[in-house]
């Protein structure tokens, strides 16, 4: 059950290794880098497929390994979450590996492991993911398993009541440590009155509320055919890929019933602080950005690189850690959803020095916003974005996940031909120009979370 | 009787399974040599994408360090993204991201590691690059002490800010007697705030050298490319008679009294159950012993078809979680690790108990053969999914090396897996969970006054 060990156990293995810039950021920054999707096509051909049954796909045939990835997405997500049920998609991410069909969840859990195969979900605000991954000797037997674990999920009670006491113990953990009551905070703040606001692994009172019947009816308004997106990386041939798409998706009903989600826009300009006995303050950040298809968003990623997206190569980075040795980690990402769209970073400082590293912050993103990036740096930004495109793609699971989200936002596979043309063709004008829409310090949404003498420090310097 | 149909499949299943993975199929082709200065290089190709990862391996690490300067060694991994007479002051990074490529650097007990993913065509600036700061590097107080607030301010995200880092800490503290793996490796605090620019150069002048690393190149280029650009680029480094290579560290007693650390934090969240023993690693166990105990703990502690998880937390529900490994890559000492959370706060005893009667069954009565097939064949197929990353492919053997395994030991492991029978397994539970090798932990939340915890729901939000 590692998906559910708690956040705080896993942290023990840090004690391993300690490595230079931290390991904790690295998801975040490979979330920020699925925006930007590309690779040099010559060694990688994309196949659109439509299986017999109709379902659509995107295949990538690599015959080198004997291994099959599957990665596809159920857009809904944790925004379909009924009201007073928050936490019913992440609930439902660790149900279907706890029984399906005739299999109990530890019939199930020694089928899977004596085929070695990997089955995981995950729930984002706005869709529902499933990862795969099988041995080709093994893989007719583990899609079977896949295709129980979609269609016909047990949610036996006893199962349940187990994988909610982890789910409320990981809340227990969440609500202590301070990144996470931060990043909660700061949507809770920043959407008040969307859905987005909602915490999206629940509170202990909608977890501790959640029924089989939830889960179940979850699973059945939201896994359909149309909102489904499917993409193949591996060893397995167009013709077998059609046969597999139909045998697992293929009785799911044709449309999903989603509640329709309104657009929104963070509540700029806010400022909120919250106690806690900590040694480090950690503050989250953020601002309205650009929405995916707005064509101001490839410029707007180029400046997020520069400003907190590229590690030791961005200001932050430089002005915070570099310079003054104010954090260990200060960092910046882009991330659209589909009904709105963020900047968000976060820095850890010393209780007693948070307000400086934020001053810091402001004072980049001010100057950035008013002057703009120097030419170097744009271009730095712009060299690194493009001469990097080819390291999002040298694993099957890695190909997977960038053109599933090509796929969710409903580009072409010739996005990835197009893609470095088009940050080439970014002009330190067209930089200029967003990075003062999209940098305006007043309007940072911004909590911190740490010791109560460090905000009242603040609040007197702030008047 | 429904389960029936179920049941029955699966054992068809198992017997085709375990017939079809063969550790044969799990093998990269590698390449292996060393160069004129003693620098080992093993070439790792994978040509599905014109990428390369570039690591180098120091055969030094925190337990390295000299008495007193704990840290120092992880600190002086930092510092070596400063400067040379080449490379301006921080410029390493900001180089390689112009090229296109990502950088970092990790250090543990007994490794030291640099490494970047980058183009093929950039491997040779890469290369020289690293080998200039391999003997060149440069240092400014200036620069050092602010570096010394960064690493102070990683502790603190890492250790201080985290009552189960904190808990871990103190438990390998316990765990050792004389030898430094009881020292964390991001190094005391009290310790760390003194380190010096002195104390960096003399454990780089003392460590670093191409005699002392080893270099990995895994992606699209062949061995010929790399020994041509190694002997180019690290082949300039002069070898270092005087680099210290003895990894002579503290050994220590026989362990003879079970110990126990508890610790109480406002922030713990639930009381949970750690258990750490000191048992050999690869490098010191008697042949099969190594693989025998990470089948043991595969079939004892790794997920939710383990024994633990099955008895704790599927049947008698008194933890919502447990697990455990063990940990052998180390170069003196292995560890088993395992842990719980308890369901209620006052079941720890109950928790402690419950798991003592499953290491004592695996101890009396060993592990069953389905379960070893099962537990060998889930190892041999970790094994051939990391094939798909060669990142991790550069770990396996770069970690491996760095510590003194050879290639064919690597590479053997699979094979070395595949011999170890039930009776092993059942030997080295007997041997090594004993409890008076280990230490036991409890972790507990104490009593937090309200402003201390953060709301559960979202407070108003106020304007500043």
């Amino acid at each position: 059950m590692d998906k559910l060990r708690s956040a705080c156990l896993d942290q023990l293995r840090f004690g391993v290794r300690v490595a230079r810039s931290g390991a904790a950021i690295l998801p975040v920054l490979a979330l920020a880098l699925c925006l930007s999707f590309t690779r040099p096509a010559h060694a990688m051909k994309i196949q659109e497929i439509k299986s017999p049954g109709g379902i659509e796909a995107w295949l990538v045939e690599a015959h080198e390994n004997p291994l099959l990835a599957l990665k596809f997405s159920f857009e809904g997500g944790n925004a379909q979450d009924p009201a007073g049920k928050d936490g019913v998609a992440n609930f439902l991410t660790a149900m279907l590996d706890e029984g399906a069909g005739d299999l109990t969840s530890s019939d199930f859990q020694e089928q899977m492991e004596t085929l070695a195969m990997r089955m995981s979900y995950e729930d984002s605000r706005d869709a529902f993911y499933g990862n795969f991954e099988t041995l080709t000797q093994n893989r007719d037997e583990a899609v079977k398993l896949l295709k129980l674990a979609i269609t016909k999920p047990r949610f036996d009670a006893d199962a349940v009541e187990r994988i909610r006491s982890q789910l409320l113990a990981n809340l227990v953990y969440a609500d202590r440590s301070p990144d996470k009551v931060a990043a909660r905070e700061w949507f809770a703040t920043a959407f008040a009155g969307h859905v987005y606001a909602r915490p999206s692994q629940g509170t202990e009172a909608t977890v501790g509320a959640i029924t089989s019947a939830d889960l179940e009816a979850f699973r059945k308004r939201t896994f359909a055919r149309s909102n489904l997106k499917v993409v193949a990386v591996g060893d397995i041939s167009p013709e077998q890929l059609g046969k597999l798409l139909d045998d697992v998706f293929g009785d799911l009903p044709a449309n999903p019933d989603l509640v329709p989600v309104p657009m929104t826009t963070p509540v700029a300009g806010t400022e909120k602080r919250i106690t806690m006995d900590v040694p480090q303050s950690v503050a989250v950040f953020g601002l309205p950005a650009m929405a995916r298809k707005d064509p101001d968003f490839m410029p707007a990623f180029v400046i997020n690189h520069l400003v907190g997206g590229g590690g030791f190569a961005s200001r932050l980075m430089e002005e915070v850690r570099e310079r003054r040795g104010l954090a260990y980690s200060v960092y910046s990402y882009l991330q659209p959803f589909r009904h709105t769209s963020i900047l968000m970073g976060s820095v850890a400082t010393r209780a007693d020095a948070i307000n400086q590293s934020l001053d810091v912050i402001r004072a980049e993103l001010k100057q950035v916003a008013e002057e703009g990036p120097k030419p170097e740096e744009f271009e730095n930004a712009k060299k690194y974005l493009i001469g990097s495109y080819a390291l999002r793609f040298d694993t099957n699971a890695k190909i997977a996940s960038q053109l599933l989200g090509l796929l969710e936002d409903d580009f072409g596979p010739e996005y990835i031909e197009n893609r470095n043309k088009m940050i080439e063709a970014i002009t330190l004008d067209d930089a200029k120009r967003v990075a003062k829409r999209l940098l305006a310090p007043e309007n940072l949404i911004i909590t911190i979370v740490g010791q109560p003498a460090t905000a009242a420090a603040a609040s007197d310097k702030k008047g | 009787m429904m389960n029936f149909p179920g049941v029955l499949r699966l054992l068809t299943w198992t017997l085709t399974l375990m017939l079809a993975i063969s550790p044969s199929q799990a093998q990269p082709r590698t390449s292996e040599f060393k160069l004129a200065n003693g620098l080992q290089v093993v070439v790792i190709p994978d040509h599905r994408a014109p990428v390369v990862t570039h690591m180098i391996w120091y055969k030094v690490g925190a337990a390295d360090e000299p008495k007193g300067v704990s840290g120092i060694a992880h600190f002086l991994e930092h510092l070596m993204f400063k400067s040379t007479e080449k490379i301006p002051i921080g410029e390493f990074s900001k180089i390689v991201a112009r090229l296109g490529g990502q950088d970092n650097a990790f250090t543990g007990h007994d490794v030291t590691s640099y490494f970047q993913r980058i183009a093929k065509e950039r491997l040779e600036t890469v290369m020289e690059m690293e080998a200039d700061r391999m003997v060149n590097l440069r240092l400014t107080e200036k620069e050092v002490l602010t570096e010394r607030d960064v690493i102070l301010e990683e502790r603190r995200s890492r250790i201080e800010n985290n009552p189960a880092a904190i808990m871990d800490e103190q438990m390998n503290a316990t765990l050792y007697y004389s030898h430094p793996y009881g020292i964390p490796v991001i190094g005391w605090e009290h310790e760390m705030a003194k380190l010096s620019p002195h104390d960096a150069l003399t454990f780089y002048k003392h460590f670093y050298a191409p005699n002392n690393a080893v270099l990995i190149v895994a992606g699209d280029v062949t061995a010929e490319e790399v020994r041509a650009l190694a002997e180019k680029t690290y082949g300039a480094v002069p070898s270092n008679p005087a680099v210290d290579k003895s990894r002579n560290r503290p050994s220590d007693p026989p362990q003879r009294a079970a110990r126990r650390v508890e610790y109480s934090d406002p922030r713990a969240g639930k009381a949970s159950f750690h258990r750490d023993y000191v048992v050999p690693s690869y490098m010191t166990a008697k042949p099969g012993e190594a693989e025998a105990l990470d089948l043991l703990m595969k079939i004892a502690a790794d997920g939710a078809t383990s024994r633990l998880y099955k008895r704790l937390v599927v049947e008698e529900k008194i933890a919502s979680s447990a697990g455990g490994s063990y940990q052998g890559s180390s170069l003196d000492y292995g560890t088993i690790n395992l842990y719980a959370i308890a369901a209620n706060a006052g079941d720890l005893p109950k928790v402690e108990a419950s798991i003592d009667k499953v290491l004592g069954e695996l101890r009396d009565n060993g592990v069953t053969e389905a379960e070893l097939k099962r537990a060998r064949s889930s190892y041999i197929a970790d094994y051939i999914y990391e094939n798909d990353d060669q990142a991790s492919l550069a770990r396996r053997y770069g970690w491996g090396l760095a510590v003194g395994r050879t290639v064919a030991q690597i590479e053997g492991w699979p094979d070395a897996l595949s011999k170890v029978t039930v009776d092993d397994i059942k030997r080295a539970a007997a041997t090594y969970l004993d409890v008076r090798r280990s230490v036991t932990g409890y972790l507990t939340p104490s009593a937090e006054n309200d402003a201390a915890r953060a709301p559960e729901l979202p407070a108003p939000k106020s304007r500043s």
